[in-house]
């Protein structure tokens, strides 16, 4: 028996001119969580299809427990024990939890028919070991994301999967959540299953993992135990240089109140909400997941509709009663869902990035090409949005360069205030660095900047003020130069405590 | 920068090259007589009625809906005027504003219905308008078939222009001409035109982007509305009678296949005029290649319907091949 539970070998995948996998190599131990980082476009996702069979090696050996296997499809792997938790989970909604762990693993009656009793049974009890107390014949669907992931691990742990790759499972749950996928992470590791968590979040990483691999253009660049690493030392294999400054935070004059919100209720789902935006500063909305942060700014936005409160702009007040207004008034919202909420993906990046501002580049009736053209071109270059062309279409570029799409889109409304929602989840750190940039040069031009954030060193690193939000309501307001701007007092008030002054 | 452009002139050249093989095709096995001038005006004629449903049909289509009532709508449009003509009427103009306005205000129905009221995928809501219209078009007129319209009524499906040329250019295929070079320009230069294609490729962000998708939705099935309503009038001219029980005729289909065969999908976001204008003609050549050789009408159903089921095989894999040369490309 060999060391490893599972272990790639100088694996080489090639697509027509491009090398996706570089003499690449994984190693995971059973009852060892392996983290796997690199950038958007390291070949994470390519080894990930390599070792479920989705695609093929062109040169190298995958070996489980010691014995060479060659895996022409999915279902090789799967017998072969390697499971894979995807980003997208694979769950039918309307089917019961049943139904989706027993997919095409049906237990057959004497009669050939499906035996449910028997089902529902293993699958009640395979939830309940992995920490769910759930009825098995309701349909997935009416079960949150963590459920539903959990679904899909009962599903690995039902075929025995001696190691389950888990594609940045923690991006799509909220805080509890988390901590529950990360208890029944060590229960399978203690258990023996050797486990691949791939993450974009460092903080999870030295939380979970046994050790990490780094990897970058298709190559594998070292794999340390993570007592071994810290931060920067991740960071620096990733990107192949030392990033200097995560948070390239810079600071412009403090303008006017550009927004002012008072009052903001919506029922049962924002209370009382009430805050102060300035131009040329970054306000930071911190807060759980379910805090209330995004309801806040699509209730401003006019995307949902609210039971009271007002809304002032430039200390006018305003009437927002849809997208169209809020535009009108000068607000750009760029949503935290890019695919379903920001882009037209089937169009092109120069329809996307005049989407908002149709009328803006109209001569009477018709569009203006020359100066879509233009303009398309200037945020091409000055985003840095990776293309072959203006023409290409949205939905074939990385998530990075469709982010700076929808920026594009909205810098194009020449707005006053850029509320900006989750602007870098999903996207590599490269990009995030670019992303940051934008908003230090709108601050430098004065306009005011609105982040809402999960990720607590972002908040700190970019914000000149921050508020926090828990279920609904305003905890707490944070100047940057107050004694709590830091991470433990923001969390503090998140969890409902209060801060002394 | 022009790729793509390119690329959207190839689509189209490779239904027009499906379109000249037909027609060369045809000129051989009717020995000649299909293109017999005559005959290829015959064809423009009976090209019309279908082109006109098309506009609509694809505004509908590129919002990644669609309009199962514009044949009903015609033929009810048609019949409001032939009832106008069971009341002794013969003001042509009030027949034609009337026959208007009622297919206008039919697919504005459409259009509230899917909008307003939330009506799920518009394949229900006019699906139930089409027999409800078809049940209209019998009722405005009595299940009468109609005859003795007024010479203003038929201009537009009658008339022909230059009759020294194969008995003349019909009317209804200039306004054809007319209407797509409109629409055209229209759908690729204007905001509006712009705002239908990303309504349909993605509503939540075309909102969030402040669009009213809900208006732009109304518009274009008003506009299948208006077009189906001018269609009508060109049917009354053509056969010079209307008929309610017309409205069951798979006129709908004819539409869909024109725009599929063109190059818009029922996945919304995509399709052009001239492919339409092109797919229209395809389907007029064909069935007018059935009348010259005198196959059966089971033999028609057969081929058209192997003709749609090709086409959009051919289109899928299009993009399948377009797809994964861009994925190629990228990496």
């Amino acid at each position: 028996m060999s060391e490893y539970v599972v272990e790639l070998k100088n694996a080489t995948k090639r697509f027509p001119g491009v090398v996706a996998l570089k003499n690449m190599s994984l190693a995971v131990k059973p009852g060892e969580i392996l983290g796997l980082i690199g950038e958007n476009g390291a070949g994470k996702s390519t080894l990930i299809k390599v070792l479920t069979g989705v695609h093929q090696a062109d040169e190298g050996q995958i070996f489980v427990s010691g014995v060479e296997q060659h895996f022409k499809d999915p279902n090789d792997s799967a017998a072969a024990g390697i499971a894979c938790v995807y980003q997208e989970l694979n769950i039918e909604k309307l089917l019961s939890i049943t139904d989706n762990i027993f997919i095409n693993k049906w237990i057959k009656g004497p009669a050939g028919l499906l035996d449910y009793p028997a089902m529902h049974k293993k699958a009640k009890e395979v939830m309940a070991s992995l920490g769910q107390d759930v009825d098995p014949t309701k349909a997935a669907g009416t079960f949150g994301m963590g459920v539903q992931q959990m679904i899909e691990i009962a599903k690995a742990v039902l075929i025995d999967a001696k190691m389950i790759i888990m594609d940045e499972p923690t991006s799509s749950l909220g805080e509890k959540e988390v901590e529950q996928l990360m208890k029944t992470c060590r229960e399978l590791r203690d258990r023996g299953i050797g486990i691949v968590f791939v993450s974009h979040k460092l903080e999870e990483l030295f939380e979970l993992c046994d050790r990490v691999t780094v990897m970058r253009d298709g190559e594998h660049i070292w794999t340390k135990k993570v007592t071994e690493t810290d931060n920067d030392d991740l960071i620096a294999g990733m990107v192949g240089r030392t990033l200097e400054n995560q948070f390239p935070k810079e600071f412009g004059t403090k303008g006017d109140c550009a927004l002012k919100v008072e009052h903001l209720e919506e029922g049962g789902v924002l209370y009382d909400v009430s805050f102060e935006a300035y131009g040329g500063q970054i306000l930071g909305f911190a807060g759980l997941v379910g805090a209330g942060r995004t309801e806040t700014m699509r209730a401003i936005f006019g995307a949902d509709p609210i039971d009271g409160g007002k809304v002032y702009i430039h200390g006018k007040e305003v009437s927002i009663k849809s997208p169209r207004d809020a535009i009108k008034a000068g607000i750009a919202f760029l949503t935290e869902d890019r695919k379903g909420q920001g882009l037209v993906l089937a169009q092109t990046i120069r329809t996307n990035l005049i989407l908002a501002n149709l009328k803006g580049f109209c001569d009477g009736p018709f569009l203006n090409e020359k100066r879509i053209l233009e303009s398309g071109e200037k945020h091409i270059s000055s985003l840095r949005i990776k293309t072959p062309s203006i023409d290409e279409i949205v939905g074939q570029l990385s998530g990075g360069n469709q982010q700076k799409v929808v920026i594009g889109k909205w810098v194009n409304t020449d707005a006053d205030i850029y509320i900006f929602d989750e602007p870098t989840r999903g996207i590599d750190v490269g990009a995030k660095v670019e992303v940051y940039n934008v908003m230090n040069s709108l601050v430098k031009q004065g306009k005011c900047v609105i982040m809402i954030s999960s990720e607590m060193p972002e908040i700190l690193g970019m914000s000149d003020r921050v508020i926090v939000m828990r279920g609904g309501k305003v905890m707490a307001t944070v100047d940057r130069d107050s004694k709590h701007f830091n991470q433990e007092d923001i969390m503090k008030a998140a969890w409902g405590g209060t801060l002394d002054d | 920068m022009t790729k793509t452009k390119n690329k959207g002139k190839f689509n189209q050249l490779g239904v027009l090259i499906a379109l000249v093989l037909l027609c060369a095709v045809l000129a051989i096995v009717t020995k000649g007589k299909f293109l017999d001038i005559r005959n290829i005006m015959n064809v423009l004629s009976q090209t019309s009625f279908n082109a006109i449903l098309s506009i609509g049909m694809l505004l509908c289509l590129i919002t990644a809906g669609i309009d199962l009532s514009v044949g009903a709508n015609a033929t009810f449009a048609a019949c409001v005027a032939g009832m106008l003509v069971q009341r002794g009427s013969t003001n042509s103009f009030l027949m034609i504003v009337l026959a208007l306005v009622a297919g206008t205000l039919v697919g504005w129905i459409n259009g509230m219905l899917l909008t307003r009221l939330h009506l799920p995928h518009p394949f229900v809501s006019t699906l139930g308008m089409k027999n409800f219209l078809w049940g209209m078009a019998l009722l405005v007129t009595g299940s009468q078939m109609v005859s003795g319209f007024p010479a203003g009524t038929m201009w537009l499906g009658e008339a022909r222009l230059l009759p020294a040329l194969g008995g003349g250019i019909p009317i209804s295929f200039v306004l054809v001409i007319i209407l797509y070079v409109i629409m055209h320009i229209f759908l690729t230069r204007s905001a509006l035109g712009r705002s239908i294609y990303c309504v349909g490729g993605n509503p939540e962000a075309a909102r969030l982007s402040g669009i009213h998708s809900d208006n732009v939705l109304t518009f274009c099935y008003t506009v299948s509305g208006f077009c189906a309503g001018l269609a009508g009038l060109v049917s009354i001219g053509r056969s010079s009678i209307t008929n309610g029980a017309n409205a069951v005729q798979p006129l709908d289909t004819d539409a869909i296949a024109a725009c599929i065969i063109g190059g818009a999908s029922f996945m919304g976001g995509k399709g052009t005029m001239l492919g339409t204008l092109i797919g229209a003609l395809i389907i007029g050549v064909l069935r007018n290649g059935f009348t010259l050789l005198a196959a059966s009408s089971a033999i028609q159903n057969i081929v058209l319907g192997l003709v749609i089921i090709i086409a959009v095989f051919i289109d899928v894999t299009r993009e399948r091949m377009e797809a994964k040369a861009r994925r190629l490309a990228a990496k």
